[in-house]
């Protein structure tokens, strides 16, 4: 390895934060769950938009984290916040008809599907299933209610499926009409971020398809690792972190590396 | 619904007074955070069963009730517990062995739920779930449902917004109030009479508390009334819906107390490992829980040092530099 990569040189999960992170706007709220999804809201804050907010669905609003929270009950979101309130409150900004489309949210899960759709709650059965996930939390309610969301995954064929086991938040449902047939908000998926590319959906036909890989990955590598095809016409290589945005991440988010590892 | 001036008792008797073989009940926190495990701790030495667990994200509490066996149905949004377990252990064995019953729904349905149950109304609407299999499939069925006369015949309706296209929205789902037989909750604050002050984050404790026919309040200290008095702005609840007030200090251990201690981390990392087998489980629950007659000997076991390495920061209110990982 030569002196210059070892400089520069970064895991997956950092450059999933911070490509995350550059889709965030000053003027965004930003929903964040646990893990890397606080990491990119922490980082964007930092880095590119001071003026986002973030905010959790336990109802911190614009929390310090001066220490990098472990859970979104922690209470280290509750230290220096602007204000500490609950469940309702925080929820229903999100469903608030001035502030909800400005709410960007990040979500994870077990499995995607090409309309951006996710599973947090069973693989196999609904009853008995073969393996059992949290479920929800506030997932549905994000993706059914907020402007945008980000999406992360881990970039797998069994993640990736044409058709999930269980539809816990809403993407685009089954395609351009889909959210607005069932009465959702005009919001929905606008990036799939994996530890090896980024995905979008076309404005059309709200399908999936690969917009940017990471150095060092192929377009191909990235088909072998989804359960269906998607668009690779419009695919470019994703500028790698800057040694900033690296110290920010991991000096400022993260120094005891909990999320990074 | 009840006032009178002393409701000062001990955790084995509210317990056992309130909490009963299939009891529906809900208990406060969220996660790592504030959940009444003194508490749940006791109901687990009394060995009640079939309970019915009614939860947002209620983490720790909810996944050492569902692997002690104490409930029988669970109506959650989320069986996660942060970093320390993204789904919770038992609660992920349990629905795979299929020794619960669940129904799911989001953390705002079960939040709508409590609070349409607080302002005694039978439903709330929201957009959420629209599209989505919350809606679609149900846990329970339409003949447990039928016999069950504390719950609703249905998990939740899909409706068309009665007053047309108003605030742009062409439909609603109506999710079903929630009362529960009792709900617990561990707070900061609470005078002998029941006026009571959470602080930090409320998460949904406030609507669970005024949505139950009884609820216990554990403490980390009774204070006198005329303190809580002084700024009553700053307190939640109606002390009259409070039934027992029980002072339990570290009530909320191995869970975290805004202002008063940390989560602890070894706790909740050697819990995880304990709960990823059988037999190592037992072990945990007859160490810590059956092998202590109450909450203050399962502190004793854990010791001074532990406790005073959790003791929460009084800048930040959690332990600034906390080793935990």
């Amino acid at each position: 390895m030569t002196k210059k990569k070892m400089k520069f040189d970064y895991s997956p999960r950092e450059m999933m934060a911070i490509v995350a992170a550059r889709e965030i706007k000053d003027g965004d709220i930003v929903f964040c769950g646990t893990g890397v999804s606080m990491l990119a809201a922490m980082a964007a804050k930092h880095i590119s938009a001071p003026e986002s907010v973030i905010i959790f669905e336990t109802g911190a609003i614009d929390p310090k984290l001066e220490e990098i929270p472990l859970a979104v009950s922690d209470s280290r979101i509750m230290y220096g916040s602007s204000m500490n309130s609950g469940l309702a409150d925080a929820f229903a900004i999100m469903q608030n008809q001035s502030t909800g489309q400005h709410v960007v949210g990040i979500l994870g899960a077990a499995q995607i599907d090409m309309f951006g759709n996710l599973n947090s709650t069973t693989i196999g059965n609904y009853v008995n299933p073969t393996v059992r996930f949290p479920g929800s939390g506030g997932a549905c309610d994000v993706a059914s209610f907020v402007g945008k969301t980000i999406i992360f995954m881990q970039q797998e064929k069994r993640r990736f499926v044409t058709k999930l086991d269980y539809l816990t938040s809403p993407g685009w449902l089954d395609g351009p009409r889909g959210r607005e047939k069932e009465g959702l908000s005009k919001g929905g998926p606008v990036a799939v971020i994996t530890n090896m590319a980024t995905m979008r959906f076309d404005e059309n036909t709200k399908e999936m398809y690969l917009d940017g890989y990471y150095n060092g990955i192929t377009p191909k590598k990235i088909l072998a690792n989804m359960g269906f095809g998607i668009d690779i016409s419009r695919a470019h290589e994703i500028p790698p972190p800057s040694a900033d945005e690296l110290r920010i991440l991991r000096e400022v988010c993260d120094p005891q590396r909990l999320i990074l590892g | 619904m009840n006032t009178s001036q002393d409701k000062v008792t001990d955790l084995k008797r509210a317990i056992s007074k309130y909490v009963a073989q299939g009891s529906h009940i809900s208990i406060g926190g969220f996660t790592v955070n504030r959940n009444p495990m003194a508490a749940v701790y006791e109901i687990i030495r009394q060995a009640i069963t079939d309970l019915h667990l009614y939860a947002h994200s209620n983490g720790q509490g909810v996944d050492e009730l569902i692997g002690a066996g104490c409930v029988g149905k669970l109506e959650i949004a989320y069986g996660g517990n942060g970093r320390f377990a993204p789904t919770c252990i038992r609660f992920q064995q349990a629905a795979q062995d299929g020794a619960i019953l669940i129904e799911d729904y989001s953390n705002y349905q079960m939040t709508l739920r409590f609070l349409a149950g607080a302002m005694g109304v039978p439903f709330l609407p929201t957009r959420s779930s629209l599209g989505t299999d919350i809606t679609d499939r149900w846990g329970f069925s339409e003949e447990l449902r039928k016999d069950d006369p504390k719950l609703p015949d249905d998990k939740l309706v899909i409706m068309e917004n009665p007053f047309g296209n108003w605030l742009d929205t062409s439909k609603v789902v109506l999710v079903p109030a929630i009362n529960p037989d009792v709900t617990i909750i561990h707070v900061q604050k609470c005078d002998r009479q029941g006026t009571l002050r959470m602080e930090g984050l409320t998460f949904s404790d406030i609507e669970q508390a005024k949505s139950a026919k009884y609820l216990i309040v554990t403490c980390e200290e009774l204070v006198d009334t005329s303190e809580l008095r002084e700024y009553p702005d700053q307190n939640q609840i109606p002390f009259f819906h409070v039934d027992a007030v029980v002072h339990v200090p570290f009530g909320a251990y191995p869970t975290a107390c805004y202002r008063y201690y940390d989560y602890d981390p070894i706790y909740l990392n050697e819990y995880a490992e304990y709960a990823k087998d059988d037999t190592r489980f037992k072990d945990y629950l007859n160490r810590f829980i059956y092998g202590t007659s109450n909450h203050r000997e399962l502190l004793d076991l854990i010791g001074q040092k532990r406790l005073k390495s959790i003791a929460a920061d009084p800048r930040t209110g959690y332990a600034s530099g906390l080793d935990r990982r």
